[in-house]
């Protein structure tokens, strides 16, 4: 119990945990989609305090991660030309190319610049009317409906130098191709909080009983990790598979109507190639027909780059579950944060990362060390 | 970044287009977008993903969250210089010209 004392509510913890202990009566393997899930789940251990029966799987919710490298590719060679003022969030300026990425372009002279918001790209266009500015539009069902306003305003204000290259993905149909793949060892999941904080929970029974298992809607806190898994692994013991909400306080069952009703309006269904695990049917979003004008892509030409991912990065099947970061053999030799091969690496919220930042090398005299402060996203 | 982050609504600019509120995160305080949650009212807490307010949260669980984001380093990570770290990250400095603060337009 190497970490228990840093939950906020120890006893609450405890409590949670032997609770976990005494209901598993089998092996049960859980996924918490969530990359805020993940971090959270290393950080304090979680995994490592659970009972041997239960096993948590790491799954794809990071948007970082999952961008593939061609868009990455797309973005690089848009943010290199003159012309363009490329706007982008924080965590997108170490994830690699295929042979380098935006902090890079940035040192050779590019302009990349970053952004908190995607409206503060749009006051940058607005600014520099005779610039283009092309705001990079990754994420989840999170991120949407922030990226769909700023082109939606982009529209209505009839900027003419402003676009989006987008690559957003969706959690339903991830959720689906990891419930068939072959080797699929998912029996219940911790479906991501935020995520249903703006799209609600309707799309996730219809899941829940075809693949017969249970999503519970689970916060990042730690104690709010432990409440999911405890309510999944009763559902497991039960027989049972229903969505349950274990994150009432900000997740509503109908979620934020007025963002989903925006992204609609913006953004339609399309297929998406998620980094390391390939194409997933209906799994994004891209720019519906009124807005295409809007789109870098086509803006710029770069819609024919494709490229392949380095053989030697195992990411697809850590994003999966199938194998754990430390299974790879370039991890933490020739894949560092420092020097990534894959995306899971670059972000924080990446399994592999996780693991390395808290030192899970699978030797038992650094485990539960602390991170390195100076590795990455120091601890202020 | 695929977290939100909670904050206190600390002023509501009234007849704002987008309508727009000042948030503080535990002491950083910045504009969001308050579209979509249009009645929300100042002293209430909202979670914010990249500059928009998405659901309202009870102050407890905002509080509990904030503290939690503040250790892990993530307030850092959203709020604080990102060409800093992505230096740091590369072990190189950071480019010529790189701003200092993490956000560009505010
Ligand atoms: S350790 Fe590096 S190379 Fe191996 S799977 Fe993770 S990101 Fe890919």
């Amino acid at each position: 119990m190497k970490y228990i004392d840093e939950f906020n509510d120890p006893e609450l913890a405890r409590r949670l945990l032997d609770e976990i202990r005494t209901t598993a009566t089998r092996p049960w393997a859980l996924m918490e989609v969530c990359g805020g899930q993940t971090h959270s789940i290393i950080r304090h251990g979680i995994d490592q305090l659970l009972p041997e029966q239960v096993e948590l799987i790491h799954g794809p919710g990071c948007p970082v991660c999952v961008t593939p490298l061609d868009v990455i590719d797309k973005a690089l060679e848009i943010a290199a030309r003159p012309e363009v003022i490329f706007c982008s969030f924080g965590d997108m300026l170490r994830v690699p190319g295929t042979d380098r990425d935006l902090f890079r372009v940035k040192g050779e002279g590019g302009d990349v610049r970053v952004v908190y918001s995607p409206l503060d790209a749009l006051e940058l266009a607005r600014r520099n009317p005779d610039r283009q500015v092309v705001f990079f539009a990754i994420g989840f069902e999170t991120t949407a409906p922030a990226n769909a306003m700023a082109v939606h305003r982009a529209r209505r204000e009839g900027l003419g130098n402003f676009s989006l290259l987008v690559s957003h993905v969706r959690v339903p149909p991830a959720i689906e191709a990891i419930m068939t793949a072959p080797a699929c060892r998912v029996q219940g999941f911790l479906a991501a909080g935020h995520v249903c904080s703006v799209m609600g929970t309707a799309e996730y029974p219809g899941l829940a009983d075809r693949f017969g298992v249970p999503i519970v809607v689970t916060g990042f806190e730690p104690l709010d990790i432990l409440e999911g898994i405890r309510r999944t692994v009763r559902q497991l013991e039960l027989g049972e598979h229903r969505v349950e909400n274990a994150y009432p306080r900000a997740v509503r069952d109908d979620g934020n109507p007025a963002a989903v009703r925006m992204i609609e309006e913006v953004f339609e269904v399309t297929d998406r190639n998620w980094r390391g695990i390939g194409p997933i049917p209906a799994s994004g979003w891209r720019l519906s027909e009124a807005f295409r004008a809007y789109d870098a892509e086509h803006r710029f030409d770069v819609a024919g780059i494709r490229t392949e991912e380095p053989a030697e990065c195992r990411s697809g099947e850590v994003l999966q579950g199938l194998i754990k970061p430390t299974e790879c053999a370039a991890f933490g030799t020739t894949c560092t944060p420092r020097t990534p091969l894959g995306a899971t690496m670059v972000s924080s919220e990446g399994a592999c990362a996780a693991y390395y930042l808290y030192r899970r090398m699978n030797a038992p005299a650094t485990q539960g060390a602390r991170p390195a402060a100076e590795e990455m996203n120091p601890v202020a | 970044m695929c977290l939100a982050v909670p904050g206190k609504v600390v002023a509501v600019e009234d007849g704002s287009d987008p309508l727009t509120g000042l948030i503080d995160f535990g002491g950083v305080r910045k504009q969001a977008c308050l579209e979509y949650v249009p009645d929300v009212r100042v002293g209430e807490y909202v979670i914010v993903h990249v500059g928009f307010a998405l659901q309202r949260l009870d102050e407890e669980s905002a509080l509990a969250s904030l503290q939690l984001f503040e250790e892990l380093g993530l307030l850092e990570e959203e709020f604080g210089d990102a060409w800093q770290q992505a230096a740091r990250e590369a072990g190189e400095p950071a480019p010529a010209g790189a701003p200092e603060s993490g956000s560009e337009a505010r």
